[in-house]
């Protein structure tokens, strides 16, 4: 796979014509074609965008030789952090952008990029859960309706099927720090899911949508945009806010590492920091975005969507953290002793 | 003539035999080594290798997931190591569902391919091929659809409540029962056919005989038909078992992803969050060198009974 993607970098190479050309490489369907030609007419620079469907998948290919042949990618912000520390990526000063200022401050010291010096805020949504409100009709801002769910839910609860996000939402309903390394947290959130799992009907992340919208789970672990498409579907679904707080992710542009058009790629980050250009984004990709002043921009069924729309109760959510190996190995045996 | 290089000599009939199969095996021996040797090497060889933290191997040679299966050494690795039964329990469960799914195979399988060898010989190719229908859909989706039909306000429910049989949904969907139903829907024609096979062969003057001298018809199946079919039978249950053991559709699908089975383990050695890969070919080896085990068994067992 190395040898044939190095390969792959050789032949593509091409002479640097830094003037007028910028290189992305992004998610597949996640920019508007419309707002790329909207770039190219502003500058006159031509943008050529190549895909892929996964952070870890960007990350090898990257590592395989195809860093220096790109000046931007979108990771998401665990993988911000990783590419990081793996070197691969370049800073820039809040100078260099003059509408860094439009970047919403909570957005500003994240944990996976504190001051943002090589990132911006691309698009951002939440995992939390969604319950049937046909089923219940209780209030359901908390993570017990998972965790320690009321008798309407026992037996009717789909989880994602996902290590990181089960073991992160439990650790926030036990109040328990993401990779803890502290034995009697461990157990104690170990012992909690294995008596939790007794009321779960199923693991699931790509069917979390399906099973609510057919009935097959009155309760559910989902993302916040999915949750949205299962109450366009037809189910009576409410998307919740629990009051421990959930886990929220946020994908980002990043300046690369030997990017071949430096200066472009910061025209480009700039112009995504205009609120009219993320509002685009926005609209077409139906997450959230971190830029201030995108309202006046948005389509009225995303700007009211209550999955977009935490209530003001609600905490601010967590981003999953980058275990280093000793604390990743101890949260693998709870994951495979919760499934075994 | 002499002195010539040694393939001049005059040849035996084994050499020439040689010579003309030989190459003739050729597409044999590449298809073995390709599709057999070279990633069953491949798979020995990485089990030995040390993991990579976020996939991918190390080449060093380590022990580390035959330690990892075996031996338990506590959460933070500081206890003294006792036996490790997680990953026995998942082998012993999935070994335990493949037993289920072909008996359930066995059971409807035999009746079934008994009943197409007594057709009329005109009509059994329309059975065999009404057999094959279903199967020509993707596993994927037959399996998906199995779930549509069980699912607790699915037709079979509704069909069930409307007709007074039962008062609620029958909890099909995310059982154990569901994975079984789902692995013998999945594997019935490896059964139906290898007994087929082996019925059709069957002289029916046989059972005649046996009636005559008054066998009932109990005896005749048990000490006539079975023995005489028994390879087809053999074969069959060979076919379902093995890639019943294997398989994590019909666990994630159906069963609903709440426990491991050995080729969910494996998957998520591969594909998920865990990322390593030594213990997905270790545990991959593991289950061949159990399956392998058994067939030698199976073999050697029935040597001795023909000798005997």
């Amino acid at each position: 796979m190395k040898f044939r993607l190095s390969a792959l970098a050789l032949l593509m190479a091409s002479p640097a014509f830094a003037e007028g050309e910028l290189k992305v490489y992004h998610w597949f369907e996640y920019i508007p074609q419309e707002l790329v030609d909207k770039f190219t007419a502003e500058t006159g620079i031509t943008v050529t965008i190549d895909t892929y469907d996964s952070n870890e998948s960007m990350l090898a290919s990257l590592k395989a030789g195809k860093l220096g042949q790109y000046d931007v990618a979108v990771p998401g912000d665990y993988m911000v952090q990783i590419m990081g520390a793996e070197g691969l990526l370049d800073s820039f000063t809040p100078e260099e952008l003059p509408n860094f200022g439009n970047i919403d401050p909570k957005w500003i010291d994240v944990p996976f990029d504190p001051g943002r010096k090589s990132s911006i805020p691309y698009q951002w949504g939440s995992t939390a859960f969604s319950v049937n409100r046909d089923v219940y009709t209780g209030d359901i801002n908390t993570l017990a309706m998972i965790f320690n769910p009321p008798e309407e839910l026992k037996g009717k609860i789909n989880v994602l099927d996902s290590q990181g996000e089960v073991l992160a939402l439990g650790s926030i309903y036990m109040g328990i720090p993401q990779c803890s390394t502290d034995k009697e947290q461990l157990k104690a959130l170990s012992d909690m899911l294995v008596a939790a799992k007794a009321n779960w009907a199923s693991f699931g992340s790509d069917t979390a949508k399906d099973v609510l919208v057919s009935g097959d789970a009155a309760a559910g672990m989902i993302y916040n945009g999915f949750s949205a498409k299962a109450r366009a579907e037809g189910a009576n679904v409410e998307y919740a806010y629990p009051k421990e707080g959930y886990v929220v992710w946020m994908d980002n542009m990043v300046l690369l590492k030997d990017a071949p058009n430096r200066d472009n790629a910061l025209k480009f980050m700039n112009f995504l920091l205009q609120p009219e250009n993320a509002a685009a984004v926005t609209n077409y990709a139906a997450y959230t975005s971190g830029v201030m002043g995108v309202e006046p921009f948005l389509d009225e069924a995303i700007k009211s969507s209550p999955e977009n729309n935490p209530p003001a109760t609600a905490p601010a959510g967590s981003f999953i953290q980058v275990c280093d190996e000793e604390a990743q190995k101890l949260y693998d045996a709870i994951w495979i002793n919760l499934k075994k | 003539m002499a002195g010539m290089v040694p393939d001049q000599t005059p040849a035996t009939s084994g050499d020439g035999y040689r010579r003309v199969v030989g190459p003739l095996l050729l597409p044999t021996w590449a298809m073995i080594g390709i599709f057999l040797v070279v990633p069953v090497a491949l798979m020995a060889v990485y089990s030995f290798l040390t993991k990579e933290f976020r996939g991918g191997v190390d080449w060093q040679f380590s022990l580390a997931a035959y330690d990892q299966f075996f031996l338990n050494r506590g959460l933070f690795g500081d206890e003294p190591p006792v036996m490790e039964w997680t990953y026995i329990t998942i082998f012993w469960r999935s070994i335990w569902q493949a037993a289920v799914a072909t008996a359930l195979c066995l059971a409807i399988g035999f009746p079934t391919a008994w009943f197409i060898a007594t057709r009329p010989a005109n009509t059994r190719g329309i059975w065999l091929f009404l057999i094959t229908i279903p199967y020509w859909v993707n596993l994927l989706i037959r399996t998906v659809s199995l779930k549509f039909l069980i699912r607790d306000n699915g037709p079979l429910n509704e069909a069930l409540m409307g007709a007074g049989l039962i008062d609620g949904p029958l909890p099909l969907v995310n059982t154990n029962l569901a994975v079984q139903l789902g692995l013998f829907y999945s594997y019935l024609p490896f059964m139906v056919l290898p007994v087929y096979a082996a019925v059709e062969r069957y002289n029916f003057a046989y059972s005649e005989a046996a009636a005559d001298l008054y066998a009932s018809r109990w005896v005749t199946l048990r000490e006539i038909v079975l023995p005489i079919v028994k390879p087809g039978i053999v074969a069959g249950c060979l076919l379902v078992f093995i890639p019943s053991l294997g398989a994590f559709l019909a666990p994630d699908l159906l069963g609903g992803a709440k426990t491991f089975m050995i080729g969910s383990l494996i998957d998520e050695q591969f594909k998920g969050s865990l990322g390593n890969w030594p213990f997905g070919a270790a545990v991959s080896m593991i289950l061949m060198t159990l399956v392998m085990i058994a067939l030698l068994v199976y073999a050697r067992s029935t040597a001795k009974g023909g000798a005997a």
